[in-house]
């Protein structure tokens, strides 16, 4: 079988190119796999002292940072992708620094992810650096097969070792192209292996989807039957009893038009509350203004509602899902009726996208509404701010209310939004 | 007096029609779209321009975008927007370019048909005409302003009726009190937003427009 020079010269670079690799995996294996894992477990096992605390935030940024990087790399060298496992970073802000650093080592500890991290790091250190080492081991060692026949010609030996040696070299060196990608690959399952959710984080949010969607469901199901009940109290009854007057004064238009231009201009009135009635209802389904503005401008409308002056920093994405849209409008709109109702003097509104930090992590639409009221609100099943939650756990979102005695109150609100 | 209409649904569209023509105006245009309605208002240029909200083709706030376009390029022509619902930011855009003969109300007011055609009269002399919802809704969203901290209760009651476009009578019949304590109201109001008689400009627009205008 003959080989075009430039095929070879192909094949070449990809053996070489993955032996490149692997040493740099070997080499990381070495570097910074095992002191990392040192760091981590010191980190941990001082913590009682209170010192493992000051350092946990900064052994935390590196561990991950090169657990993200091995995650990218596994994606990028081997298509294995890897989404990361870590839980949200808990919303601190406002809290003193001594209790921000207490419940960022909760966060980081609490995480199963943490640990499993840990121990790819440790395990790492064999695996990486066999697997590493082996593409280019095999390189090397075809290469010094090949080789050996004119190093023994000169150094003298057994003939028939010299055939043993070429024809070994002569085999294995053209299968080391294809050798150097499945051994990388094989490293990058083993880190998927440790490094992706663990099936309880996955198993948990089955069950927390699921149990969102149900309450969903029940939620849209009471949400229609309000809908109905409205529309048959509210304005179909206003339109019958509209018919029944016009009806009326068309009987008595000629007999007494006194009584009839009474009875239309009671249908008049009567129209006019059935058209309040549907502007109402239809307000609390989706908001006119969403449609007409977008979310950006049904914000600004909303703010200008508000008794309170609302300071706004709005950079809303241009073509947001409807739902999403009007999920965030409500959730707005109940947060400011929230701080209204704290009594607070004015509101600061932030909205922006957020783009993720890792692989496989949707971007975010972050909200928070922050006014400086007296604070001790609470999410309490059944209240308004419970509500805001149910309707954003619909799109995989969250709330937080973070709320002391005494103010401020800063309700800040995510949702997937790609 | 001629008026241009703008409205998409043909049977409330037949109906102003014949509503207005009705009380003597002309009607040289009735459009269904944005884009058709700065043309007709650029070529027939009425008296006042009676406009709904949402319009073809986008069905959002066309029609208010066009008429503040046709305000920008014919200055102080009077526009009256109609509307399923209304938004003080609505209210505030329109405002936004100074001057009076601004009305915005719900459609519901239509049936009132003596008192709407009043307001397309208003509109259409300069004055304002804004729906009480609209006051409303500026009246929750108040309470922090320095200027109008400045009126009293009853002053910020008889400037609030006076927004949505009714003359002293009205006022003091809506509030039950005399058409001269409305007058001494009104002065006072003038004093404490610091709108001097020697000005030439209406008074009273420039009043509820700094009411109205947050």
């Amino acid at each position: 079988m003959r080989i075009s020079r430039p095929i070879a010269r192909a094949r070449a670079g990809k053996a070489l190119t993955s032996a490149g690799r692997g040493l740099l995996l070997a080499l990381l294996a070495l570097t910074v796999s095992l002191p990392l894992f040192i760091a981590g477990v010191l980190g941990f096992a001082y913590s009682a002292t209170g010192i493992g605390i000051l350092i946990t935030p900064a052994i935390t940024r590196w561990v991950r940072g090169f657990a993200e990087r091995e995650r990218r790399r596994a994606a990028a060298w081997s298509g294995v992708r890897i989404a990361s496992p870590y839980r949200p970073r808990p919303d601190t802000s406002g809290d003193g620094a001594m209790l921000r650093l207490l419940r960022s080592w909760r966060w980081v500890w609490g995480d199963s992810a943490t640990w499993r991290d840990l121990l790819w790091l440790f395990v790492n250190i064999p695996v990486g650096l066999v697997l590493g080492l082996l593409p280019a081991y095999l390189v090397a060692l075809s290469v010094q097969f090949v080789l050996a026949v004119p190093m023994l010609a000169v150094t003298g030996g057994s003939v028939a070792y010299w055939w043993v040696a070429f024809g070994l070299g002569a085999v294995t060196l053209p299968l080391t192209p294809f050798a150097g990608g499945p051994i990388l690959k094989a490293h990058a399952r083993f880190s998927a292996s440790l490094l992706s959710p663990a099936k309880q984080t996955l198993a948990a949010r089955v069950g927390a989807l699921t149990e969102s969607r149900s309450q969903v469901l029940d939620s849209s199901a009471s949400e229609l039957r309000r809908i109905e009940r409205d529309l048959h109290d509210g304005a179909q009854t206003r339109i019958a009893a509209l018919g029944l007057n016009i009806g009326l004064a068309e009987q008595l238009v000629r007999q007494d038009p006194d009584a009839a231009v009474a009875l239309l201009a009671e249908a008049r009135e009567s129209s006019g509350l059935a058209l309040a009635d549907l502007r109402n209802l239809v307000r609390g389904i989706h908001p006119p203004v969403l449609a007409e503005r977008g979310l950006d401008g049904a914000i600004r409308a909303l703010a200008l509602t508000v008794p309170l002056p609302v300071e706004l920093d709005l950079a809303v994405p241009d073509a947001l899902p409807a739902p999403i849209e009007s999920a965030v409008y409500f959730a707005l709109a109940e947060a400011f009726a929230n701080a209204v109702k704290h009594g607070g003097n004015r509101i600061s509104v932030h909205v922006r996208r957020v783009e993720p930090d890792s692989l496989g992590e949707p971007i975010l639409l972050v909200a928070s509404v922050r006014d400086d009221g007296r604070g001790g609100a609470r999410v309490q099943p059944g209240g308004g701010l419970d509500g805001i939650a149910q309707r954003l756990a619909a799109f995989d979102g969250g709330l937080a209310v973070h709320s002391p005695a005494g103010g401020p109150t800063i309700v800040s609100m995510e949702l997937p939004c790609a | 007096m001629r008026v241009v209409l703008a409205e998409d649904q043909a049977l409330l569209r037949d109906g102003l029609i014949r509503l207005l023509t009705a009380f003597g105006m002309e009607v040289p245009a009735a459009v269904a779209s944005g884009p058709e309605l700065v043309d007709a208002l650029l070529e027939y240029r009425p008296d006042v321009a009676v406009v709904d909200v949402r319009l073809p083709p986008t069905f959002t706030n066309e029609g208010l975008s066009a008429a503040i376009e046709a305000r920008a390029r014919i200055p102080g022509l009077p526009v009256l927007i109609l509307s399923q619902h209304v938004e003080r930011l609505y209210a505030r855009e329109l405002l936004a370019g100074g001057g009076g003969g601004i009305g915005y109300l719900l459609k519901d007011r239509v049936s009132d048909v003596r008192r709407f055609v009043e307001a397309v009269r208003d509109v259409a002399a300069g004055g304002t005409a804004m729906d009480p919802e609209v006051v409303a809704q500026l009246l929750a969203g108040r309470g922090h302003e320095q200027t109008l901290e400045r009126l009293t209760a009853r002053e910020r009651e008889v400037l609030a009726v006076m927004a949505e476009g009714r003359a002293n009578a009205a006022v003091g019949a809506r509030l039950g009190i005399t058409e001269k304590a409305v007058s001494k109201h009104i002065n006072n109001i003038f004093m404490k937003l610091d709108l001097l008689p020697a000005e030439d400009d209406n008074r009273r627009v420039l009043a509820v427009l700094r009411y109205l205008d947050g």
